[in-house]
Order: C-alpha cells, then structure tokens, then sequence
C-alpha cells in the first residue's frame, strides 16, 4: 500500500470506473476461487514434502493436521481473491504494476465497492455492524432460551458452547469497529474540517476486509464451530474441533483491518486539521477516537501474535502452548495485553459519543474539557499496565496480584474525571430531551453501575470469589452494552439525519429507549444477584436453586431483545415513508462542524476549507461560532488563537 | 497563517482538479509527504509491537522452562547479518541514486538489495534444514516462528522492493517524486532492524 500512494500516475483524463458484474458477487466468486487454488497449493506443497496431502491421522493435540494446514493456506489465497474481486484489483494493484487505475461508480453502486469517500465507508461500516449486533443478539437471545430452566435440553451443551463463542467474538467485533468504524469514519474528517481520511484507499481495504472475517466466522460452523469463547485459551483451542482455525485467521484480518484503521485515524487527526482547529478546539469525540486508535494500533498487534502461536502449534507443530515445554498462561499474558487495552478501545468513542451530546442537548459547553482529554489520555497509558487482572486466579505468581490491583484501581481515576465532565455538563443545563439525548443520560447511568462493579472485580479478595461467575458477565454487560451500545443509539440517532437527511421518529426513538432502559437493567442487574450466589459463567445449565431468578433474567432479555425491533422499523420507516421527515442542516441547533454543511454533507463535505474561529461547545456564552467558511468572519489573530 | 488568503483560489483550483479526475481528488492542499511518513512510521511501529510480542513468549519459555540454546550456526547467523545489512545499504543507494535522477543506478541497486534479500531467505533454509533441535521443544518453537515471522515480512519486503523495480522501470519515479522507492526502502530497512534488534540477539546470542 505504500507504494500506491506515490505509484499513482497523475491522472490526465478522468478514468474509467470499476466495471463488470457485480464487484461483490466477484469478489465471492474470485474467493471460491482463490480457496480451491490455495487448497491445491497446500497439497501441493504437502506432496512435494513427501507426506499424504490427506492424512487422517490425528497428532498428539487430538486434531488433523493435514486439514488444517489445506484450510489455512485455503483461507489467505481465498481472503486474497475476495480483495482482488472486490474492487481492489482496479483501484489499486493495477497501480502497483503501473497501469492506470479505476475510479469507483458514482451512483448507488458506490455503497457495494471499493469507495474511498470516507461517508460511504462509515455507511458500510454502519449497515454491516447493525446486522452482526442483530445476529449476534439472536444468539443472546438463543442462550436466554437455553438458560431460562436448569438442565434445559433445549440446547445441547457443545452447541450451547459454540453460540456463547459466537456472540462473544460477534459483539466484541460489533463494540470494536461499530462506533468507531462508522461514526468515527463519517463525522471525524468532518469535525476537524478535512476532505477525507489521510489514507482513503487503505480505508477501504479495512472495510473490506471485515467481510471475510464475519462470513469466515460462518464457515467455521461447518468445521466443527469453536468452544473456546472469544477468549479462545489454550490448551483448550489447541484440541478442539478445526472451527478453531477459521476464528484464529478471522480474527487475525479483524486485527489488520483494526490496525490499519486505527493508523488513519492517527494521522487524520495529527494531519489533516482546517486552519484554526488547534487541539484544544478539537471536539471530544474527536479526542476520544484517536485515544482508541492509538490503543488500536499499538496493541492488536498482541492479540495477533496469541492467535498466531495458537494456530502455529495446531498446523506448525510448535509447542508453545501444549507438548513438553508449552506454556499456557504465555497466552493469557499475550492475548489480555491487547484485550484490556481493547474495552477502551470500545468505550472510549462511546465516552466521548456521549459527552459529545451532552454538551450539545444541555445548551452548555462541555464542562472541564481539558480535564476529559487528559482523561482519554491517562487512560491511554494506563491500559498497557492492567492486563493481569483478567488472571487473578490463573496461577501466575503472587507478586503480580498487588501490583494489577493497584493499576487496575488507578483507571478510575481517569474514569470519574470524565463522569465529572459529564456531571457537570448537565448540571444546570436547559436538557432538550430528545432521544440521543436519553441515550446519552441512560449511559451515564449504566456506566456507572459498570464501573462500580469492576471495583470488586479489580479487587484481589473479592475477584478470587466472583471470577467466572455471573457477576463478571453482568459487569461487563453494563460497560459494553450499558456503556457503548447505549452511546452508539446515541450516535445514531444524533447523526442518523445528517447522514441520510431524513428524520427518525422521536416517539418511536422514545418507545425504544425506554424499553431498552428498563429492560437492559432488568436483565443485567439480577445477573449480579446470580453470580454472588454462584452461578457460573459459560456453562449451559446451572443449580436448582437460581431457577426463578433466570428465568426473570431470560423473559426481560427477550424484551430487550424486541426493542431492537422498534429500531429497525423506526430506521426502515424513516428510509422509505415518503411521510418522514427531511432533515434539514442543523436539527439539533449544534455548532460542530458537520451541521454547518448539508445534511447529507455533499461529496467534497465543505463548500470551502472551514477557518475554526472559536469552540465547538461555545453555548450559551455570545462568543464566536465554531467556524466560518472564507475569510469574512475571521482575522488573522482569530485563527490562530 | 499567512497561506489563508489563498484558500479561496486554492479551493478553485481544487474543484477543477476534482472535475478532472476522481482519483487524484484526495491529493490535496495537506502535507501528502507528511501525511505519507507519519502514516508508514506509524505502521513500522505497530508490526514492530509483532517482534516484540515475539520476543516476549520466547523469554517467557526461557524463563518457564529453564534456559534453553539449540545448536545454531552462530557464524551462519552474522554471514546473515552482513548479507541483510548490506542489502539496507544498498537500498538507500537506490534512494540515494533517484534523488539526484540516477535511474540506472538505482534500478541496480534496487535489484542487488532484493538478490541480497533472496540470499538471505536460503541462509535462513539453510538453517531450517539443518537444525537438530525439534519444533516442538521450546527453543525450537521460539526458532522457527519467530525466524518464519522475519522470513514473512522479508518476502512482503521483497515484493515491495520489484514492484518498485518495476514502476521505475516503466518511468515512474524522479528526483522529486520517489516516494515509493523510499517507502519500501525504509520498511525494508526495518525488516533488517528488527532481526538485529529482535530476531537475531533472542536465538543466537541469548
């Protein structure tokens, strides 16, 4: 990729767009392909080292190399077909050769290529994250079912197994790349005043790539699925069915596509400023992507490296993890130093979503915000140093305990500042109570029920007892649900009219969140209950005793699940009545950037390069507005103040 | 801000550009040079954190299971050393040579900094059929994944270094335009660095 950004011939004539069918039903086609050739690369290869391209026979792990080792190789040509197919062939690889590139079709096809206008990629983003987050959900909901009596049979305990790995790694991809994929794509070059990304191109391919990592999730269904959670620990994910494979390498592409994101969104954000937006009038939401993409970019590379060895010891015969010298724990070290970092990866965007409303519904500026950059970024640097206490009962050495405890303690630190800003946000406010706006207050109070809970998790003493219980589940629960999903509805129906200039319904929006409000906490805070009285995590069934209390759980679960429902046709509704709302530029009587531009922006987002003049959060105060296009409103010191 | 009275004609200037051509319509008014950097520095630092992560799991197994040294040919490992060393030096060469519009003389050093690459790769074989230690102990498992992981980012190297062979021999690249010379050429230098910082001192000299 970073020859193409030079090897680009200057363009003399405009060129032409990327033909022939369907460029997504090519790219399947062309991964058919790409697996069949790799499959025969692999036995190729095997036959030319003189052993059985098909040999059943099981190693000392219980599973068939032989297979794995064809799958493996299968998926990378097959992942490289699907790039190729689906437009990269023509945007890009054709430039690396020297041969004129393809530009991608300006109409509605554009949605279904290789588009490198940042909109288009948050919309594909936006529509592939909400159908996983459905999915995945149905598997919650499949679970509820399960869980609803003890000893059901409804389910049997592998299947059970493999739904709760499913939804596990579906939603941690959903919490991942949903609010920052979509959201952080569409509005942070608009916010800070820029055209683009700093590198369109490569922020189609980490779109693109998410495809294969879903539908590869699928795929390993027929393998066997996996049974390891998203965690997928050895030595468990060394033995188990070959489905493992296919999530070790799905998951390594869901790491590049996260790296490669996050490092656009680093060198937007350092870049690609408008004249005048100095970092302290950059808006929270910004700060808050990039704080997550610098954890993106520096700490995947770990959950990579743990899937690697994973898989390196099932196809390689490496003994990393089983066999004489193997070292389980090597993994659980490895794979929680991304994965700690990787919460705030999903929730600092939601923080700064919901700060980000705040301030605009209260009519007020964003209270303390300099005290909340420091905040995403003190919590930045304390990530990399609490990965252990995911590990308080693994067995590792007992000199490790005070230390995670203490780091682990620290987060709330930074934590409570921006509850502070929060706080103070709405303190006094004039609260215009629209739906974002009741998303963004129904995640200030779930997060705090999350972050107050995690204290007893991060706690020595107390963790000992209530790791892998319900108790775990239901914190976790209020952070990413309560947290980030809650901040993600926010977002969407903040944005939702910018990004499609139709209005959502505010009764329906209300109908939604209320049921999601009461029901989410309906259905996680028993869960506390369970898992003080022992219920434990992962499993399909549980003691006698917990019957009524889950079935309690299960039944408001389903509620909560249905209010899912009134989303869907709320956003349906809005999309297709000819009866709803045009959004007009400004509905929300906000002053960031992006509402001072059409709704939707048009294609080049600004009539103009914007001059930032003033705050983003200026409400209320007679000062300047946020930006003026052209010089008629700013001087010279205006814009470098 | 002494550019701004130049924003209107430069967007002028821009909206004809983009009417030209769809392509180019995100070369803009930034600092693409410094855009281009930052953009590969921060990816080097990321797959940097790879090796890292490397590194750690082979001191993790030293430290699990006891010090463990294979028999590694440690004269083989420095004639490596000087082979991937010069091949970096010969890849500034052609940075060097396409700055001052040498497109001969960078053509040569791109394809001996890529042969020295392929030499490299055999050394590395070499050492892989040769080894008496199993993949399965310890030492063999740090071995062969992390030399298997520098071998890796080598080879993406090395198509990097002919496509950019390539592009200059189809007359592209010039004195103020080398970009993709120099962005290979830098990542190729930190494929070597990380087998001298990382790859190298854990399985022959620790």
């Amino acid at each position: 990729m970073t020859i193409a950004a030079a090897g680009t011939p200057p363009a003399t004539r405009r060129p032409s767009a990327i033909r022939g069918f369907f460029p997504i039903l090519r790219g399947l086609l062309f991964a058919v392909i790409g697996g069949l050739i790799g499959a025969g690369i692999a036995i190729a290869i095997r036959s030319a080292m003189g052993v059985d391209p098909f040999d059943r026979t099981p190693s000392a792990n219980g599973t068939i190399p032989s297979t794995e080792q064809i799958v493996t190789v299968a998926f990378i040509v097959a992942a490289l077909g699907w790039l190729l197919g689906v437009g990269f062939w023509e945007s890009t690889v054709r430039g690396w050769l020297g041969y004129q590139i393809k530009g991608v079709p300006t109409d509605w096809r554009r949605y279904l290529t290789v588009s490198e206008d940042h909109k288009v990629i948050g919309i594909q983003y936006l529509a592939t994250f909400i159908v996983v987050l459905l999915i995945a959900g149905l598997g919650a909901m499949t679970m509820r079912a399960q869980l609803s009596q003890p000893g059901n049979t409804l389910l049997s305990p592998d299947t059970y197994n493999r739904i709760m790995s499913f939804h596990g790694i579906a939603m941690v991809s959903v919490a991942v790349a949903s609010v920052m994929g979509s959201f952080g794509n569409y509005f942070v070059p608009i916010m800070i005043g820029a055209r683009d990304m700093a590198f369109p191109r490569l922020n189609s391919l980490s779109f693109w790539l998410v495809p294969i990592v879903i539908v590869s999730l699928f795929l390993s269904q027929l393998l066997g699925g996996w049974d390891s959670g998203w965690t997928a620990y050895p030595p468990l994910s060394v033995k188990n069915a070959s489905g493992q494979i296919m999530f070790n390498l799905a998951i390594i592409v869901f790491g590049l596509s996260s790296i490669l994101g996050g490092i656009n969104f680093i060198v937007t954000i350092v870049k690609m400023r408008a004249p005048g937006m100095s970092w302290g009038r950059v808006p929270i939401f910004v700060w808050s992507v990039f704080s997550a993409a610098i954890l993106a970019t520096f700490f995947t590379q770990f959950f990579a490296a743990s899937l690697t060895m994973v898989l390196l010891d099932r196809i390689a015969g490496t003994g990393f993890f089983v066999g004489q010298g193997g070292a389980p724990l090597l993994y659980e070290h490895t794979f929680w130093f991304y994965s700690h970092p990787a919460v705030y990866i999903f929730v600092l965007p939601g923080f700064g979503m919901a700060l980000e409303v705040l301030a605009h519904l209260s009519r007020k500026p964003l209270f303390a915000y300099r005290w909340a950059v420091a905040a995403f970024i003190g919590i930045v640097g304390l990530s990399g140093i609490v990965w252990a206490h995911h590990m308080f009962v693994s067995g590792m050495p007992n000199a490790l305990l005070g230390p995670f405890l203490v780091t682990t303690e620290l987060i709330s630190i930074p934590t409570g500042l921006i509850f502070l800003s929060a706080l103070g946000t709405i303190w006094m406010g004039r609260l215009w109570l629209t739906t974002p706006m009741l998303f963004a207050l129904g995640f200030v109070f779930n997060f705090v029920i999350g972050g107050v809970t995690g204290i007893f998790l991060a706690d020595v003493p107390t963790d000992v007892s209530l790791h892998d219980t319900y108790f775990v589940v239901a914190h976790f629960h209020y952070t990413i649900i309560g947290g980030e999903i809650f901040a993600l509805f926010a977002a969407f129906y903040f944005w939702f009219p910018k990004m499609t200039g139709r209005m959502l319904s505010e009764r329906l929006g209300k109908i939604n969140f209320w049921i999601m409000f009461i029901f989410f906490n309906l259905t996680f805070l028993p869960m506390f209950w369970a898992g003080l009285h022992g219920m434990n995590r992962r499993i399909a069934t549980y003691q006698n005793d917990l019957a009524n209390v889950n079935l309690f759980i299960s039944i408001s679960a389903w509620i909560l699940g249905s209010s899912f429902l009134v989303f869907v046709i709320n956003v349906l509704w809005s999309l297709l009545s000819k009866r709803a709302a045009r959004a007009e530029a400004n509905p929300w009587k906000a002053r960031t950037l992006e509402w001072l531009v059409s709704s939707p922006p048009p294609v080049e987002n600004f009539p103009s390069t914007p001059i930032v003049v003033g705050s983003p959060y200026g409400y209320g105060t007679g000062g300047r507005p946020h930006a003026v296009f052209g010089l008629a409103g700013a001087s010279d010191e205006e814009v470098t103040a | 801000m002494t550019t701004m009275p130049l924003a209107a004609e430069e967007h002028e200037l821009r909206v004809a550009h983009h009417e030209e051509s769809h392509v180019a319509h995100h070369e803009e008014e930034h600092d693409r040079a410094g855009i281009n950097r930052m953009g590969l520095w921060l990816f080097m630092a990321s797959e940097s954190m790879l090796f890292f992560a490397m590194a750690a799991a082979r001191l993790y197994l030293n430290g699990f299971n006891g010090p463990d040294k294979g028999e590694v040919n440690i004269g083989l490992g420095l004639v490596l050393t000087v082979i991937l060393l010069a091949s970096s030096w010969l890849g500034y060469q052609a940075t060097g040579a396409i700055e001052r519009g040498n497109r001969r003389r960078a053509m040569t050093a791109l394809l001996l900094a890529s042969l020295l690459g392929i030499v490299f790769i055999g050394g590395v074989a070499v050492e892989w059929r040769t080894a008496e230690f199993s993949q399965n102990s310890p030492f063999g498992t740090a071995f062969f994944s992390m030399t298997g992981l520098h071998v890796f980012h080598l080879v993406t190297g090395l198509i990097g270094l002919l496509l950019a062979a390539n592009l200059l021999r189809r007359g592209q690249f010039g004195p103020g335009d080398h970009w993709g010379i120099t962005a290979v050429v830098r990542y190729w230098t930190f494929v070597d660095v990380m087998w001298l910082a990382i790859v190298f001192p854990m399985l022959y000299l620790l």
